[in-house]
C-alpha cells in the first residue's frame, strides 16, 4: 500500500509527458527534485522555481491562477513539500480555481536529506486528503496510462482545481539545477503576461 | 470613516485584487467589506504563511495582494518571508496587534512582544498607526512603498487603536 517498493513510475518521465507540448501553461516547482525535474524537461519563461520556501508552492499556483484565470497554472512538487503545506489543499478547495492543477510526485521519502520516510509512506493518503478538502478532482496513479486524463487537464481551463498523486520510483536521475535567481525568474514570468514593471 | 472603512478605500485605490487573511477581530469589519466586493478575491487561509506564498504568486500573475492577521500569525511567516528576500517580491501585510496594551490574555504577549523583533530579522520593512485618523494615510504609505517600491511592508495597527479584546466573565 504505502510501501516505498510499490512506487514504480520515472518521476523524470511523468513530468516530460505533463509539460510536453505546453502552450500558455504556467509552472510553479516545488523545492528540491521537483525543481529539478521541472529544468530537465527545458527552461521556459513561465517557470517558477523554488529553492526554499517549502510548504509554499500550492499557494504560490493559487495566488497566481487568481490572477491569471485564462492561464492554466500547474503547481510540481513532492510529497514532503505538500505535507508540510497541507493546509493550502484546504484553502485551495474552498477557492475551487478553474486553472490550477497539482501533481505531486510522491516516493514516500525525504530523497534530498537522506532517504527518511514522509508521512505518505506511513498512511496519509494526499488524494483522500485532497477529495475531503473539497478537491474531488483527485487521483492517483501507478502508471503512465493513470496520468492520460489529468495530462491533458493541466494545459486546460477545468470546472474545478485538480490533483494527482503520482507514485514514484525513488531516482538517481542526474540534478539538473536550475538558475537560483528567484529575483530573475519572477521578473522572467511576470514579462510573459505583459507585466514590465518590477 | 471608520478606520476599517479607511483601509478599504485605500486598498481599493491601490488596485488590490487578492486579499489573503486568518481571521482577527481587529479586522473583521473589513474582512467583510472584501467578501462583498465582486473585484476582490478574499481567501481565508488556515495559518499566515499561506498567504505570504500566495501573494508572492499573485504578484507573478500581475496583480496586487494584501495579507491580514494578528501579531500572533507574525511568527508563523518567517521562513516563507524568504521567499518575498530572495525573490524581491514587495509584499503589504496588515497586521493587528495584540500582547501590547491593556492585553488580558498573558499567551498573546510573548508573541505580541516579540513582532517588530520578528518583521525585522526578515528584513521587513514596519510603519505603525495607531490614532484612529491616520490609519488610511499610513497604509497608503506603505502600499505606495510596497507595490511602487518594491518593499517588503508591515503595518501594525496598534492595539491601543484596535481596542483590546474584552471577555464576559
Amino acid at each position: 500500500m504505502s510501501g516505498i517498493l510499490s512506487r514504480t513510475l520515472d518521476r523524470r518521465a511523468v513530468v516530460a509527458r505533463l509539460l510536453a507540448g505546453r502552450q500558455g501553461l504556467a509552472v510553479v516547482a516545488g523545492l528540491g527534485a521537483p525543481t529539478y525535474d521541472v529544468a530537465a524537461a527545458g527552461d521556459h519563461d513561465r517557470n517558477f522555481y523554488l529553492w526554499g520556501a517549502m510548504g509554499g508552492a500550492a499557494m504560490i499556483g493559487l495566488g497566481l491562477a487568481l490572477a491569471q484565470p485564462d492561464v492554466p497554472v500547474l503547481v510540481i512538487t513532492g510529497d514532503g513539500e505538500m505535507l508540510m503545506g497541507l493546509g493550502a489543499l484546504a484553502t485551495i478547495g474552498a477557492q475551487q480555481p478553474r486553472n490550477l492543477s497539482i501533481l505531486v510526485l510522491d516516493n514516500g521519502l525525504y530523497e534530498e536529506t537522506g532517504a527518511q520516510h514522509t508521512h505518505t509512506a506511513m498512511g496519509t493518503d494526499l488524494m483522500a486528503v485532497a477529495g475531503a478538502c473539497g478537491i474531488t478532482d483527485a487521483i492517483t496513479a501507478d502508471a503512465m496510462p493513470d496520468l492520460d486524463g489529468f495530462s491533458a487537464r493541466v494545459h486546460r481551463i477545468g470546472n474545478a482545481p485538480a490533483l494527482a498523486v503520482a507514485r514514484i520510483a525513488p531516482s538517481h536521475a542526474l540534478k539538473v539545477l536550475p538558475t537560483r535567481d528567484g529575483a530573475f525568474v519572477k521578473t522572467r514570468l511576470r514579462r510573459s503576461f505583459g507585466v514590465d514593471n518590477g | 470613516m471608520s478606520w476599517p472603512e479607511q483601509i478599504y478605500t485605500v486598498l481599493k485605490s491601490l488596485d488590490v485584487r487578492q486579499v489573503a487573511y486568518v481571521p482577527d477581530g481587529g479586522h473583521a469589519q473589513l474582512i467583510r467589506l472584501v467578501n462583498e466586493d465582486p473585484d476582490i478575491h478574499a481567501v481565508p487561509l488556515t495559518t499566515e504563511q499561506e498567504g505570504v506564498a500566495m501573494l508572492a504568486g499573485t504578484w507573478l500573475g500581475g496583480q496586487r495582494g494584501v495579507l491580514l492577521m494578528q501579531s500572533s500569525g507574525v511568527g508563523n511567516c518567517i521562513n516563507m518571508l524568504s521567499l518575498i528576500r530572495t525573490c524581491q517580491f514587495p509584499l503589504l501585510a496588515l497586521v493587528t496587534m495584540r500582547g501590547e496594551y491593556g492585553e488580558f490574555n498573558p499567551w498573546q504577549v510573548p508573541m505580541g512582544t516579540a513582532t517588530e523583533g520578528a518583521l525585522r530579522l526578515m528584513d521587513v520593512h514596519i510603519l505603525r498607526a495607531t490614532a484612529p485618523e491616520e490609519v488610511g494615510d499610513v497604509v497608503r504609505a506603505a502600499g505606495r512603498m510596497a507595490f511602487l517600491g518594491g518593499s517588503a511592508m508591515t503595518v501594525l495597527l496598534s492595539q491601543r487603536l484596535v481596542g483590546a479584546k474584552v471577555f464576559a466573565e
